[in-house]
């Protein structure tokens, strides 16, 4: 475990850890979803569910963008990239995440032209550097990405640039919690929101959780206080027997989100009717896909894609641990056949997925023997 | 990709759109301030958060350093530093 001297402002942090241990009703069982992967992550690495009492549970979301991604798309991408002339563009998180045939990484190996980009903007420019060549972005991620992916197809139109398409499968982070919560024998009594999907999306969205499904929400930050002072608001609410959205991370999240963003997206994108999700199925508009006016840039009109469908390694539980039914070392295979450096399933491949986190921060601990 | 990286703006670059020179951990890029609210925008000296290349709010100079040093104690300044040496450079 980590001291609590190391984190900025320790004295607060166990302030409000003590205040988190004289709110919690022991007669009770909390589970707080954090939904956000970079949450996820920062919880593990600064040990902060070792902050807290033993019946308060962090269940950990479904906001890994490469995790909820299914394997099928990851096919489809790459059969894209088999048209002659085409340059395959990704994230680096991309790279490593398998389908039926390899990674990108694999297919790269074999002779493809997978190239990483850090930014949609920089595959934009590879393709005005290579006007005899096509660059298609397989473009991933929530509300924190889709808007950077939607003003690179304006300017694209803008510029008419030609030979870019991209590969969309962008998510919405609100239809994934509402799938959650409809799914039979879930039981998540409040919310940890996302930071930085926030600051664009807002708050706003967030509140018909609290007033259909009477669950508590707190968009927090990522800092060690952030998170315990998002926890110490769930359990506030939950105590007065309310159900409301609060924002811990005022300091940087706007109530009413990123306009600009907002109307980049709406502007690129319209919701897809369904979309599959890996480990929680087919939910009604949950993902973006490119409307008609941008269809010249739109990989899937542009490209006879397969559509394949790819059922998970039946062994694997991804499904489970995304719901949070399962934590990550109770599926069969972690640490086992799944592990980082072989990953089975997209949660053990990025250091946002729930995991890998685990298995970084917890399993190679308990197996040195660290207490 | 969840976590922004704070820059600070060196100078807008003159055009159609607009982009700036940012100075991010250390290294000078290129950034697209498209998505900060039009009666807002950035200015030289503003400190941003940046998502893939593209500053998605602004924030204060504190609130940037707290980022920053939030990158360090995630471990994540070193992926942090190689997206944004991996941005494309100034000369286009």
């Amino acid at each position: 475990m980590r001291y609590v001297d190391e984190f900025r402002r320790p004295e607060l942090i166990r302030k409000t850890s003590e205040e988190i241990r004289h709110l919690a009703d022991p007669a009770r069982h909390y589970r707080f979803m954090e939904v956000c992967g970079g949450h996820t992550h920062a919880i593990y690495r600064f040990g902060l569910h070792q902050l807290l009492p033993s019946n308060i549970e962090l269940v950990h979301g479904p906001g890994c963008p490469v995790c909820v991604l299914p394997m099928g798309r990851i096919d489809d991408g790459l059969a894209i990239a088999e048209n002659p002339g085409v340059i395959f563009t990704a994230f680096g998180d991309m790279m490593r995440v398998p389908g039926t045939r390899g990674s990108p990484l694999e297919h790269q190996s074999r002779g493809m032209d997978v190239r990483i980009v850090y930014s949609p903007a920089d595959a934009l420019k590879m393709a005005v550097a290579n006007p005899d060549r096509h660059v298609m972005f397989f473009a991933i991620g929530f509300e924190t990405t889709a808007p950077s992916t939607a003003l690179t197809l304006i300017r694209a139109r803008q510029q008419g640039v030609r030979n870019f398409s991209v590969f969309c499968n962008h998510v919405t982070i609100i239809p994934a919690i509402r799938a959650i919560l409809d799914s039979p024998g879930m039981r998540i009594d409040a919310f940890i929101g996302p930071g930085h999907v926030s600051t664009v999306i807002g708050c706003r969205p967030y509140e018909w959780i609290a007033k259909n499904e009477h669950k508590p929400i707190a968009v927090s930050g990522f800092e060690p206080l952030d998170l315990l002072q998002g926890i110490l608001m769930l359990l506030r609410q939950l105590s007065d027997g309310r159900a409301g959205v609060e924002n811990q991370y005022a300091r940087v999240v706007p109530w009413e989100g990123n306009r600009a963003a907002l109307k980049a997206m709406s502007d690129v994108f319209e919701l897809r009717p369904y979309f599959e999700w890996r480990g929680l199925g087919f939910i009604s508009q949950s993902a973006l896909r490119i409307r008609e006016e941008f269809s010249e840039w739109d990989a899937e009109r542009r490209f006879a894609v397969p559509g394949i469908r790819v059922t998970d390694p039946k062994a694997a539980q991804c499904g489970e641990v995304l719901k949070g039914v399962l934590q990550p070392a109770q599926c069969k295979l972690f640490g086992k056949e799944c592990t980082p450096e072989h990953p089975v399933g997209a949660l053990m491949v990025s250091a946002e997925g729930s995991c890998a986190a685990y298995f970084n921060y917890e399993h190679r601990k308990v197996a040195a023997g660290v207490p | 990709m969840c976590l922004a990286i704070p820059g600070k703006i060196v100078e807008l670059i003159e055009g159609d759109n607009p982009l700036a020179t940012v100075e991010v951990l250390g290294v000078r890029r290129k950034v697209d301030l498209g998505l900060l609210e039009p009666a807002d925008p950035g200015r030289a000296g503003d400190w941003v958060l940046i998502h893939v290349g593209f500053a998605m709010s602004k924030i204060s100079e504190d609130r940037a350093r707290e980022q920053l040093e939030l990158l360090e104690a995630l471990g994540e300044a070193e992926a942090a530093a190689l997206e944004v040496r991996g941005y494309s450079n100034l000369e286009t």
